[in-house]
């Protein structure tokens, strides 16, 4: 009796265990599938041609994406110079003023802000920007990235400073080091690598968004470095082409898309490798 | 009687609304050992952090009275001097770690934004880390991170860190109460050793350890001073009843 009971947890136990495994490889599934069928795609139109040369017109084959690498770098560029500066910044005194009632109000607003669909964000960056200067830029669609990316470089940074333990502050403070250089020289450069980790992941989460650049970078099928101009994107590009009915373009689309998740798969690692290398011992 | 470093006059601190500290007066001579002793919870580390203005970094924490300093009251000085003029050793060790251990000895003058030129700059991590007793130890690596260091050499780290800005007086909140027994006779012999450079004020838990290290001896109960004076005669024939009950166990 006693033991048969023993047996039927001991079984219990196992079946559980196995179910947690099974389902686990279960949420790797969706994973595998995706890279899966973006590399079987997406691969056979990748070369080197493919990364540094323009879209042809339609009819004509090749072609490539160089424009809208070189806009998605223009406008992650511009999302980064103007997020994380402010970021840290609003990172820092959150974590300096945990308990105020302004630092209540700012934690919530970063927020809220996390949670505003992007494509609201970039309705706004429209009606803000691109309706004053009275054309599409790749400024406002930086503006509109910058305002996605702008809570998560504020959550990592409140979260890395955080962790650092009270006595640091107090060590450089003890010896006569003035508050800001204390949080500039001691504070700041022990979250060095939890603060880059951060960014690189928000990094990787806008570079692929679509919809806050659709009214705001717009697109361009020619190679534009200039930030007060209309700029292609993956995205952009993806999902032109994606919806057009040529063949040649679903191609290059699938392309794109596989390009685009090897950036983010990158970035996703390199993340990892801040987080081992410039990990912090207390 | 030499000269006092540290004059501390009908002082009091206070966490809001409760007092802390109450009416304490205590001076402190050159080139002793000052031991603060006392039951958990009585002030001690309260007591040091007011002497270099730590303590008012706490929201709510204030303090009345005042304290000498060579003569200068500190509570009239700005703090960041008063900080540089005096050093302190926290219970836990806590080197810099983003920083080697020779950018730790000299961390006081370069956060500072005092420019010295290299030679100054090795003679100063040098002397520091022998005073501290470290150099022997590391001088092959002192361009390695000072986190790398056992718990015992990080405390002396922390010394060498304080020692470099060469201060009138050495806080030392128990430095040893994380190191082991070896480690903690180091740092006494240590502590003995830089009597001859600086003033220390010791918190200190171990009745033996303040018998063995210190000149003069302050019983701290309830945020009083119950009794101050040569330690030995502390130990031996105390004033108080509470310093007895303290000395033989009854508390703390
Ligand atoms: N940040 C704080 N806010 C409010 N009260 C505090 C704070 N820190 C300490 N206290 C109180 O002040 C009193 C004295 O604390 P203090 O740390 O000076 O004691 P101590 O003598 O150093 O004790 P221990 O031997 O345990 O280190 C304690 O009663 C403690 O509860
Ligand atoms: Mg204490």
């Amino acid at each position: 009796m006693n033991s048969g009971n023993v047996l039927f947890r001991l079984v219990k136990d196992r079946l559980f265990g196995a179910g947690i495994i099974l389902l686990s490889f279960g949420m790797l599934v969706p994973l595998f599938l995706i890279l899966i069928y973006i590399t079987r795609n997406g691969i056979s139109a990748i070369n080197w041609e493919f990364l540094v040369r323009l879209p042809k017109p339609v009819g004509e084959m090749g072609g490539g994406i160089s424009n809208a690498l070189v806009g998605t770098v223009i406008l992650v560029g511009l999302a980064s110079i103007f997020s994380i500066p402010l970021g840290i910044a609003t990172g820092v005194f959150l974590s300096e003023y945990r308990k105020g009632r302004l630092a209540y109000v700012v934690r919530l607003c970063a927020e809220v802000l996390q949670g505003i669909p992007s494509i609201v964000i970039g309705i706004i960056a429209y009606s803000w920007i691109v309706i004053s200067m009275g054309k599409f830029t790749a400024l406002s669609g930086g503006v509109a990235l910058g305002i996605m990316m702008l809570p998560v470089v504020v959550r990592t940074t409140e979260e890395t400073l955080k962790l650092i333990p009270d006595s640091l502050r107090e060590a450089s403070l003890a010896l006569g080091v003035p508050y800001y250089q204390t949080i500039v020289r001691v504070i700041l450069p022990a979250a060095l690598g939890g603060i880059t980790t951060g960014i690189l992941l928000s990094i990787a989460r806008i570079a692929g968004e679509t919809a806050p650049l659709l009214f705001t970078a717009f697109g361009n099928p020619f190679m534009e470095t200039s930030i007060l101009k209309p700029v292609n994107s993956l995205p952009l590009l993806i999902f032109n082409y994606a919806t057009s009915p040529y063949q040649e373009w679903h191609t290059l689309a699938w392309g794109a898309s596989f390009v685009l998740i090897v950036m983010v798969l990158v970035l996703n690692v390199l993340a990892k490798v801040v987080t081992a290398r410039w990990k912090v011992k207390f | 009687m030499e000269s006092e470093v540290l004059k501390v006059e009908k002082f009091g601190a206070y966490f809001g609304d409760t007092q802390i500290l109450k009416y304490i007066n205590l001076s402190i001579p050159e080139n002793m050992v000052t031991a603060i002793m006392g039951p958990s919870g009585c002030g001690k580390t309260t007591l040091i952090r007011c002497v270099n203005r730590m303590h008012e970094l706490i929201t709510g924490a204030r303090v009345e009275g005042r304290i000498l300093l060579c003569g200068e009251d500190v509570y009239k000085t700005n703090p960041i001097l008063v900080r540089r003029k005096v050093g302190m050793v926290f219970q836990k060790p806590n080197p810099f770690p983003t920083m080697s251990i020779y950018d730790n000895v000299i961390a006081g003058y370069k956060l500072n934004g005092i420019r010295l030129g290299r030679g100054e700059l090795d003679r100063i991590v040098e002397e520091s880390l022998q005073r501290a007793a470290l150099w022997d130890e590391v001088k092959d690596s002192v361009h390695r991170k000072g986190t790398f260091l056992s718990g015992g050499q990080q405390q002396r780290l922390c010394i060498a860190r304080a020692l470099a800005m060469n201060p009138e007086v050495l806080l030392l909140d128990e430095p040893t109460s994380a190191l082991d027994p070896k480690a903690t006779s180091r740092i006494e012999e240590l502590i003995i050793e830089l009597k001859e450079y600086v003033t220390i004020v010791l918190v200190t838990h171990n009745i033996a350890q303040a018998a063995r290290v210190s000149d003069l001896t302050a019983f701290l109960y309830l945020g009083e001073l119950v009794e101050f004076g040569p330690s030995e005669k502390l130990f031996t024939v105390p004033e108080d009843k509470r310093t007895e009950e303290y000395l033989t166990g009854k508390f703390g």
